[in-house]
């Protein structure tokens, strides 16, 4: 079972609904994490208050963002960590090739990075003859299968253990097939130390940037990113520069609200907190320390108050976790780079609502997402918003292709409904008629069908609403 | 690329959000208090619960059951930095004990160990402290003891002194004013490595130590 296949999200959603597997693999390890996380967050009151002070440290560190990446700069360059500035995806990859190439490194070990992702690094790199190989068990797993992440927390959750035994198989030399998860991670951990051990260059995302002290912050449970960040003689990490926070002190609430959102887990691992390269008298770590900041379209974001408060997402995945969508068409239908709710608002505001603006409307806007995120985005209001900015209904449009799902047909239909609601005798002449004539419409008319293709078609009811109010004497006026 | 920086800067200057400045209520993080007994219990469930052997033992017992421990496991060698205090206790304790393993010492740059190291079967280091909350061992790495000692061999034993731990992260990065100088590299390690990307299965050992022996020391 590769990815849902298809043009649009509708077409993906579709293909995916049908693959009972996928949807079995999905529901179960959706329900396994609400549950965990729930009895992370059993005291409410705790809940509330470190949420409203989540909350409170990203809102302020958006507010003073450019005083900030300033002041990150200069810290990690006293640091002795070098900084450099990516507008686009290209650079970003340029940025990195350079580097690399001025180090000659041919393989590249890497952690868990989103941007990474955004950038479409591996593949870039590949094209420059140099391998990039990804550590995180998940991640290996699926580019072992030629995939991308359909989780942002759980790259591999849409596949069950026997498909990934079956693809060790077929690629890790030796591998006796087994559907033990111990001798699996036995048999990636044997391959990986000897990547680690060998790579030219590490490469890692960024869950923290902290302004005051220069520190860069990585949260994570196998030691990857560690081996990553310490092993060889080079380190890249990429990051968007929304992920940098004011003080040292604001990493401890928002570490504590990431693990147990994301995995419902009290704490990971290890939280590593990188402020240099290797010192005069260390005697380990790399040599060399470099950060890309990435904005790929997040100035973008930023410059509208309403939008803007996508970028307080801490990546913690709790919003497609608790998704009704997400669970049951899993990550890959989604088709950008980040699935589900924050997915939904982000896609389209960094890659363009011509491509992505179906995905705002892929959502019942039942709240779920908003109730769990623990840094409080209002991602319903964004969702609506995109909808707004999809159909070229915006005021003030500020994202990235506005109006580019314009519709001539659906503006004629909502323009009708609003005169018919402001115009009393066409409201009830329609009604009437409806009452009479709604229930003889075939279900398959264009339009209706839509609904119907899913659902039964409404029932019209005999009397409308005005003739049942004068029937019981009650003025209409 | 100073223009991408002048241009990434610029455009968010363009925007004026510095009237969303929202107050850090941080009350939530200094509420939380244990005393130091109740910390070392909770320190001890919290580990626990992931896969962490705890012992409690004291300044004059740690390297008899530090042997013991590695004799247990049939590993002969144990491999530690260059901490002076360490290496005085291990060998004053050992001196006269047949059954304990080889001191192996990383104590050259890794370029010129790195073999050794990767093939260690076993490490002890000290802690800067602990964090009782989510338990937690403080680890800054340094030249008398390096990053890997912690992450590449099987087996890493942690010196934990009880009267070292704090109630949370927060009120431990305060007290001791962290913002003033971090080092190069600074570190929470919260059990042995561990993954559930399959099945969510939760294994340990992934890509750093299989096992994590924490021994706290009292009195």
């Amino acid at each position: 079972m590769s990815a849902p296949s298809g043009e649009t999200f509708r077409e993906r959603a579709g293909v995916a609904l049908k693959d009972g597997e996928l949807r079995a693999n999905f529901r179960r390890a959706m329900d396994g994490l609400m549950g965990k996380r729930a009895a992370q967050f059993a005291d409410a009151d705790e809940w509330q208050r470190l949420r409203e002070l989540g909350e409170s440290i990203r809102r302020r560190a958006l507010s003073k963002l450019p005083d900030l990446l300033e002041q990150l700069e200069e810290n990690l360059t006293k640091n002795g960590i070098k900084v450099h500035w990516a507008e686009t995806v290209e650079d970003a990859n340029q940025i990195v090739l350079g580097i690399l190439q001025e180090k000659n490194a041919k393989t590249v070990v890497k952690g868990k990075s989103m941007v990474s992702e955004e950038m479409h690094l591996n593949d870039f790199l590949g094209r420059h003859g140099i391998r990039a190989l990804e550590a995180d068990l998940g991640e290996y797993i699926v580019q072992m299968a030629g995939e991308t992440p359909s989780h942002i927390i759980m790259p591999a959750i849409h596949k069950n253990r026997k498909q990934i035994a079956r693809l060790f198989k077929e690629q890790i030399d030796g591998f006796t097939y087994t559907e033990d998860a111990k001798e699996m991670t036995a048999a990636a951990r044997a391959e990986l130390r000897r990547e680690f051990y060998e790579a030219d260059a590490g490469l890692s995302g960024v869950n923290f940037a902290v302004a005051e002290t220069g520190t860069l912050c990585l949260v994570e449970n196998e030691g990857n990113g560690r081996m990553c960040t310490t092993v060889p003689p080079l380190h890249i990490a990429v990051t968007g520069i929304d992920k940098v926070i004011e003080k040292l002190e604001d990493a401890p609430p928002l570490f504590s609200l990431l693990t147990r959102s994301a995995t419902g887990q009290p704490v990971t691992t290890y939280f590593n907190m990188i402020s240099g390269p290797r010192s005069a008298t260390d005697r380990d770590g790399p040599e060399e320390v470099h950060l890309v900041l990435l904005d790929n379209g997040r100035t973008r974001i930023y410059a509208d108050a309403e939008t803007r408060r996508s970028l307080q997402c801490i990546r913690c995945g709790a919003c497609m976790n608790h998704c009704p969508v997400y669970t049951r068409v899993g990550g890959h239908a989604y088709g950008g780079i980040y699935p589900g709710p924050i997915g939904k608002i982000l896609t389209p505001q960094i890659d363009g609502i011509g491509q992505y603006g179906d995905l705002p409307s892929a959502s019942s806007l039942c709240n779920a997402c908003v109730e769990v995120c623990p840094v409080k985005i209002p991602i319903a209001q964004v969702l609506v918003r995109l909808r707004d900015e999809a159909a070229g209904h915006c005021s003030r449009p500020a994202v990235k292709e506005s109006g580019a799902k314009k519709s001539a047909v659906q503006d004629m239909v909502w323009s009708g409904w609003k005169w018919m609601h402001e115009n009393p005798g066409a409201y009830k002449f329609m009604s009437g008629v409806l009452t009479k004539t709604g229930n003889l419409t075939p279900a398959t008319v264009p339009l209706l069908k839509e609904w119907t293709s899913v659902r039964s078609k409404p029932k019209f009811a005999k009397k409308t609403l005005h003739q049942l109010a004068k029937e019981k004497g009650l003025a209409d006026e | 690329m100073s223009s991408a920086r002048d241009t990434i800067l610029a455009r968010l200057r363009k925007s004026d959000p510095s009237g969303d400045l929202p107050v850090s209520d941080f009350s939530v993080m200094k509420e939380k208090t244990w005393t130091g007994e109740e910390k070392v219990e909770r320190l001890i469930a919290m580990m626990s619960a992931v896969n962490t052997e705890l012992h409690k033992t004291t300044e004059a017992g740690w390297p008899d059951l530090v042997a013991e421990l590695l004799k247990k496991r049939e590993i002969d060698s144990l491999l530690i930095g260059t901490n002076n205090r360490l290496m005085d206790r291990l060998q004053g304790a050992w001196r006269d004990n047949g059954d304990a393993p080889d001191i192996r010492l990383y104590d050259r740059a890794y370029e010129d160990e790195r073999a050794e190291v990767f093939a260690a079967p076993a490490a002890l280091t000290t802690t800067r402290g602990g964090i009782a909350e989510t338990g937690s061992l403080i680890v800054w790495p340094d030249a008398a003891e390096p990053r890997l000692l912690s992450l590449a061999p099987p087996v890493h034993i942690a010196l934990l002194e009880a009267d070292r731990l704090h109630n949370t992260f927060w009120q431990a990065m305060t007290a001791e004013g962290w913002k003033e100088g971090l080092p190069t590299n600074a570190l929470l390690i919260s059990g042995p490595s561990k993954t559930a990307d399959i099945e969510q299965e939760l294994t340990y050992g992934v890509h750093g130590p299989k096992e994590l022996i924490v021994l706290i020391i009292e009195g």
